[in-house]
């Protein structure tokens, strides 16, 4: 389904990803793991066409996307959840909803849409009472659910998720994960990006680990997940998140 | 005439030409809200809009419901080719550099408007004549104040529908707010850039056009209404939409019944040194929330 090849970034004269290279199969949840400063919202926003590569391919069901506006990169289905959330704060709840379905404007969606606009409210039934809201009113795990909410509604092929659980309370990540695990099992295609290494791994068939640009370990994740396990015990680590030395 | 009537006069008058100075604060907010910049040929438009009518109405004797929305929808691609043209390709992106960039395009526009017109000023007919209407209490209202007043408020209620209930609206909104976040939800940018430069190119239009009538038009009329505009929705809070129209009205008020009670003399000065006085004591204006409303 998505396949990344030969990809290097740079900021300025910065290099941020260097010669990156991984592929997606379809209806895989597929974890990128790495700390600060690795590289991976880097590599969402070359995905989502928000940022452009020096180099190297992206090819999405075996088209090249990389200079596609990001208006046509959502249109085909690759929907981010971007970090931080970014919510639309002055709008009502209902209305950044609403947007999130925006790549399928036009008349004969109608209900599908208000389906779909029903169903992310039973999987966040917090929302249902905030929905005329303005969004930057919302707590930060309320925020966080809109925000995946928000894309849900874009009906996405490929889901890429930035960092869902940061910051959140342990109880309001569960719920997450048992939202990503749901939506695996409807089919679809989720690229979850995470420092909280053992939870990524968790839930996803397979993993790359990603450090300072570059692509250091991948794998299944029950074999990373070992690799996690006995990192930790051998570095001493107790923390859920891991780093990768 | 006793004074309460002539109160009552200024009051009308006031609430006339402060709904102009909200339709053209409305202009400046529009484009402000999607690119960040205050667009100086929003002066042009207002101009333009009353040359354009004058040139159909009065030289071609076009119908003037007709006039009226060809007029519009011209200045409105005006709008739109300044920003698909000179904007949108920009080599920088500077927020100080746009902005001059729109001085430029203003004066650009305001030569080539006195090449076609030259400098004289010229008249629009009243949209329903010039006899006064007689009011309840004594006063008399001319009926192009209520045209104005009217059509206004006509404008403010489309907007309010096509921002808070349309899609493309809430996109513009969105837009507004958080362009990356745009981005991600499949809105083009610069689609709803360029929606906001047409806009605001519709609306100086539109005010260019009601006021016309009463005031006599030129290639420059723009200038003086365009910065009474800026006073309106800096008074209110620069990018509110709410302020625009209080602004508006507030401004027009304060100069109907400073010119009335004071001396006409004072009239522009007014509206200049309220200008002043807000960015002085209260840069955010009256509905403001500052810079943090927009990410
Ligand atoms: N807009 C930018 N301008 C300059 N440098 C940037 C920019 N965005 C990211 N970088 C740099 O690129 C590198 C990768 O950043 P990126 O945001 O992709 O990391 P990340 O893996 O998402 O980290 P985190 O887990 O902290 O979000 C970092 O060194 C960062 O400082
Ligand atoms: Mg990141």
């Amino acid at each position: 389904m998505l396949k990344i090849d030969g990809i290097s970034s740079h900021y300025g004269g910065v290099q941020a990803l260097d010669d990156i290279s991984l592929f997606q199969r379809e209806g895989e949840i597929l974890a990128l793991i790495g700390g600060n400063g690795a590289g991976k919202t880097t590599l969402l926003n070359l995905i989502s066409g928000i940022i452009r590569p020096s180099c190297g391919k992206i090819l999405f069901k075996g088209e090249n996307i990389v200079s596609f506006p990001p208006e046509r990169i959502v249109e085909l289905g690759i929907i981010q959840v971007p970090e931080g959330r970014h919510l639309f704060g002055p709008l009502t709840v209902r209305e950044n909803l609403e947007l999130g379905a925006y790549r399928r404007r036009g008349k004969h969606n109608k209900k599908k849409i208000s389906e779909d606009f029903k169903y992310i409210l039973q999987l966040f039934p917090v929302l249902e009472k905030r929905l005329n809201q303005r969004a930057e009113t919302l707590s930060g795990g309320e925020q966080q659910m809109l925000a995946i909410g928000r894309g849900l509604m874009g009906k996405p092929v490929l889901l890429l998720l930035d960092e869902p659980s940061l910051g959140l309370a342990p109880l309001v990540i569960q719920e997450i994960i048992s939202v990503i695990e749901r939506l695996r099992k409807e089919g679809t295609t989720v690229l979850l990006v995470e420092q909280n290494a053992r939870a990524a791994l968790r839930i996803s068939d397979r993993a790359y680990v990603l450090e300072t640009g570059k692509i250091w370990l991948h794998g299944t994740a029950s074999d990373l997940l070992g690799t996690v396990e006995v990192k930790r015990a051998y570095l001493g680590q107790d923390s859920m998140a891991f780093s990768i030395r | 005439m006793d004074f309460s009537q002539q109160i009552a006069q200024y009051i009308v008058t006031g609430l006339t030409i402060g709904a102009i100075y909200a339709i053209v604060a409305m202009g400046f907010n529009i484009i402000h809200n999607a690119t960040g910049i205050v667009n100086f040929a929003q002066c042009e438009f207002i101009s333009l809009g009353g040359m354009f009518m004058y040139s159909l109405v009065v030289l071609f004797k076009v119908n003037l419901i007709i006039s009226f929305f060809i007029s519009t929808a011209g200045v409105a691609l005006i709008g739109a080719l300044i920003e698909i043209g000179p904007i949108r390709h920009a080599r920088s992106k500077e927020i100080i550099v746009l902005i001059f960039l729109t001085i430029g395009l203003s004066e650009v526009l305001r030569g080539t408007a006195q090449e076609v017109w030259g400098t004289d000023n010229v008249g629009v007919p009243a949209f329903s004549g010039e006899n006064p209407i007689h009011l309840l209490g004594g006063g008399t209202i001319v009926p192009q104040h209520i045209w104005i007043f009217a059509i206004t408020v006509l404008v403010m209620l489309l907007l309010h529908y096509f921002f808070k209930k349309t899609l493309m609206g809430k996109a513009m909104r969105a837009t507004a707010v958080n362009r990356r976040a745009a981005a991600l939800a499949g809105i083009s940018v610069n689609r709803m850039t360029l929606f906001s430069f047409a806009f605001s190119g519709a609306l100086g239009a539109v005010a260019g056009i009601i006021i016309a009538p009463i005031s006599t038009t030129s290639y420059d009329t723009g200038i003086m209404l365009g910065l009474k505009g800026f006073a309106a929705a800096i008074l209110g809070g620069y990018g509110n939409f709410a302020g625009a129209i209080l602004g508006g009205v507030i401004l027009g008020l304060l100069e109907s019944l400073g010119a009335g009670l004071v001396s006409s003399q004072y009239k522009d000065a007014i509206a200049f040194s309220v200008l002043l006085l807000v960015l002085f004591l209260k840069p955010t204006g009256i509905m403001g929330y500052g810079e943090a409303e927009r990410v």
